[in-house]
């Protein structure tokens, strides 16, 4: 069969359900073998919103995302998801077409380095060199997207390959002698995790996104509730712990909660599950944490000790890890009384600075308000897709994410333009959930040709574009650290967002008004089909708490 | 799940942190990876966008012809070592990495020098050559080209010395190293 047809037979033996792609010359045999593969296809508006589609499919389901485009500038309109991918460690395959081997290396029409291109970005990548090659590295690619600390991999096709006829036999085992992840955690370590727990007085968790690929959130509630251990999450983490509840600080970092933050200044133990220190999360790095030893679990050995040198590392699997330290802790049996007082201190900064805005006065919109009124629309049991921006910090401290999987945001790129294609692909992936995007009016605008998308598949994800006519969050350094100098962050009154929803084919509504906002989303969520909510909001309202760039924590403002 | 918890006390104060530290002193990495296209690029790439140093670097082939040996060395005063070898090893077509231990090393690094060399000045690099058993593959009237191999302290002792002669160029290899003893590299 042509090796095209094998491609097929490929992803089908890895239970691919929907794949997003693009059509061009390079990839044209491909796009004949799905002319009757039997594999649903959606066919994106712009390469990049077909690998953010692909993102949100995988970050919905814990599947691994398919993204296809042709050679040139269909790959690089890639690159973007790609690193989006990579920093946010989704395992998403991305396929392109390349030009014909005989004009590789000669400036060939739509020819670009694709593997050259995307090579810092990538968690593997595999150009074709044989046609029957072919099978067995889609299962490679598979399989390392999938597997240990998950990534985008990229197979680049030239165009004459995919139409060689090759034998084709099922592929059932992978061959990389240089690729094993080690997922079990060294026992020795994770007892010595369990006595340094048992005698800590003022512990903090502090999970991230890497709970979540574990599939592990059930046993990190376990491990914190095994006694009375305060959690935290990063960006990426939300919904690895169950919000609201009695033992969650809220989100750490640049724009988390002062309990959160202040608890990592004065811990003297830091269990740190699948989380890589950001810069957001750090703050000054000399001055993060100073009182705190580090246990630090992750599947990725290169992140421990990379910016926080740990002192009891421990590599693999969190799902693995977590139970045994649980059974650890448990048999120590520690006297529970002893956190009784870091949590009378906790209690303190919560009730001291809960988090808060001031509520209008008229009939005007509050961001924050708006980001309430769909937390209680949605019961919380939405999934929720964001962009980049004040609406996503606010998206991320006002909607409390009860489970994993629900709260889709691009955390470690983050790239504007990520929210209404990850919605798509997260709905194309969970057809029964209701999915929402949450997004700016500077993000919406770089993809909102997707809505095509949705129009014309059905797609019934729900946005709500939070308006300020801003590029709020550049606006708000702009006011608080260049002397508010509104340098190029205006971006009025266009497009009008109803009309330009209506002109692809989705149900367009403006919501203005503070008193009717609560019956407005649940109309629009109530509404068949596509929708986005042009929610007009308050202009200049910053995003607060917040801690300067570069500046440790306990020097929070607002 | 081995032996049962005990209830030992663990002060929190003894715990050190361990990884991320700088040695202070060269360290000469032997990489075992897949003869495959694009793999030295992907290492260049890694320590360029990391922002590692590589000092010198030597690739080849092994005894199998499916895998090549780089060899490169770095300073472990600028780099925390762990560090590079464990994005060294995110790499798939990375098979195996090891840190050569200096005393159980042996390292040896082949350069040629073209030294402007006539009269008086050519009997004393001839003497050099010599004491450092390089040696010299080609004369011309004004000027010898050495060949030397050694450590790469020995190359550079012998470069200070031959350079006041009028050093015209050099080319040096990097080091490449094997283990000492019968087990592998």
């Amino acid at each position: 069969m042509r090796a095209v047809d094998a491609l097929m037979e490929c992803l089908k033996a890895e239970g691919v359900d929907v794949v997003f792609g693009l059509p061009g010359g390079a990839n044209l045999p491909t796009y004949d073998a799905f002319y009757d593969a039997g594999i649903r296809h959606i066919l994106v508006r712009h390469e990049a919103g077909g690998g953010h589609a692909a993102e949100g499919y995988a970050k919905a389901t814990g599947k691994v995302g398919v993204a296809l485009a042709t050679s040139g500038p269909g790959a690089t309109n890639l690159v973007t998801p790609i690193c989006d991918a990579m920093m946010d460690s989704v395992p998403v395959v991305f396929i392109t077409g390349q030009v014909r081997t005989e004009l590789l290396g000669t400036d060939g029409f739509q020819e670009a380095d694709t593997i050259g291109i995307t090579m810092p970005v990538v968690k593997h990548s595999f150009m074709i060199q044989h046609p029957l090659e072919l099978p067995r590295s889609i299962h490679e690619a598979f399989h390392v997207a999938r597997t240990g600390r998950p990534g985008p991999v990229v197979v680049d096709i030239p165009q004459d390959y995919s139409r060689a006829d090759i034998p084709y036999e099922p592929v059932t085992d992978v061959h990389l002698p240089g690729y094993q992840p080690t997922t079990d955690g060294n026992q020795k370590q994770i007892r010595f995790a369990g006595k340094a727990l048992a005698n800590a007085r003022r512990p903090v968790i502090y999970a991230g996104g890497g709970v979540i690929s574990a599939g592990a959130a059930a046993e990190l509630t376990e491990l914190a509730t095994v006694d009375r251990f305060p959690v935290t999450c990063t960006v990426n983490g939300l919904g690895a712990f169950p919000a609201p509840h009695a033992q969650w600080l809220g989100m750490l970092g640049m724009h988390g909660t002062r309990a959160a933050n202040y608890a990592m200044d004065e811990a003297d133990l830091i269990v740190a599950i699948g989380a890589r220190f950001d810069d957001r999360v750090t703050g000054k790095l000399s001055e993060f944490a100073p009182r705190a030893k580090f246990i630090h679990i992750d599947i990725d050995p290169a992140e421990i000790s990379k910016n926080v040198p740990a002192h009891i590392p421990i590599v693999g699997d969190a799902k693995n890890i977590l139970p045994r330290l649980t059974a650890e802790y448990r048999a120590l049996t520690p006297d529970p009384q002893r956190l009784d007082e870091w949590w009378s201190r906790i209690r303190v900064w919560q009730e001291r600075h809960p988090l808060a805005y001031e509520e209008s006065a008229d009939s005007e919109i509050k961001p924050q308000y708006m980001i309430q009124a769909l937390y209680e629309a949605t019961g919380g049991e939405a999934i929720v897709t964001s962009d980049v921006g004040q609406h996503q910090m606010w998206t991320a401290q006002y909607y409390h994410f009860p489970a994993p999987r629900r709260w889709i945001n691009s955390g470690g790129l983050g790239t504007m333009g990520f929210g209404l294609p990850a919605a798509m692909g997260a709905k194309a992936g969970c057809p029964e959930q209701t999915v929402i995007c949450i997004s700016g009016d500077g993000s919406f605008q770089m993809n909102a040709q997707e809505l095509a998308t949705c129009a014309q598949e059905g797609i019934a994800v729900k946005v709500f574009i939070m308006n300020n006519g801003y590029l709020g969050m550049v606006r708000q350094w702009q006011e608080l650290f260049w002397d508010r100098r509104y340098s190029h962050v205006e971006m009025g009154r266009w497009p009008d967002f109803v009309k330009l929803a209506e002109a692809y084919g989705a149900t367009g509504v403006r919501l203005e008004d503070k008193a009717t906002l609560a019956e407005g989303i649940r109309e629009a969520l109530a509404t068949e089909g596509p929708v986005v909510v042009d929610v007009r909001v308050t202009r200049e309202e910053n995003t607060y708490p917040m801690i300067p760039a570069g500046q440790p924590a306990r020097n929070m403002v607002g | 799940m081995g032996e049962p918890a005990t209830k030992d006390v663990l002060s929190l104060d003894e715990l050190e942190a361990a990884g991320g530290l700088r040695t202070g002193r060269k360290h000469i990495l032997s990489i075992l990876v897949e003869n495959k296209p694009g793999v030295l690029t992907r290492i260049a790439g890694l320590f360029a966008r990391r922002g590692f140093n590589i000092d010198t670097l030597a690739v080849g082939p092994t005894d199998d012809e499916r895998i090549s040996r780089i060899t490169l060395t770095l300073d472990g005063a600028v780099h925390p070592i762990d560090q590079v070898t464990k994005q060294l090893h995110k790499l798939v077509n990375v098979l195996k990495i090891r840190d050569l231990e200096p005393a159980e090393t042996l390292a040896r690094e082949l350069a040629m020098f073209k030294i402007s060399a006539d009269g008086v000045a050519r009997a004393e690099v001839m003497q050099i050559c010599e004491i450092f058993r390089a040696k010299i593959i080609d004369v011309s009237k004004r000027s010898l080209i050495v060949e030397v191999t050694g450590t790469y302290d020995k190359v550079d002792a012998f470069e200070r010395l031959v350079r006041p002669f009028g050093l015209i160029e050099m080319a040096r290899t990097g080091e490449i190293a094997i283990a000492r003893g019968r087990g592998e590299t």
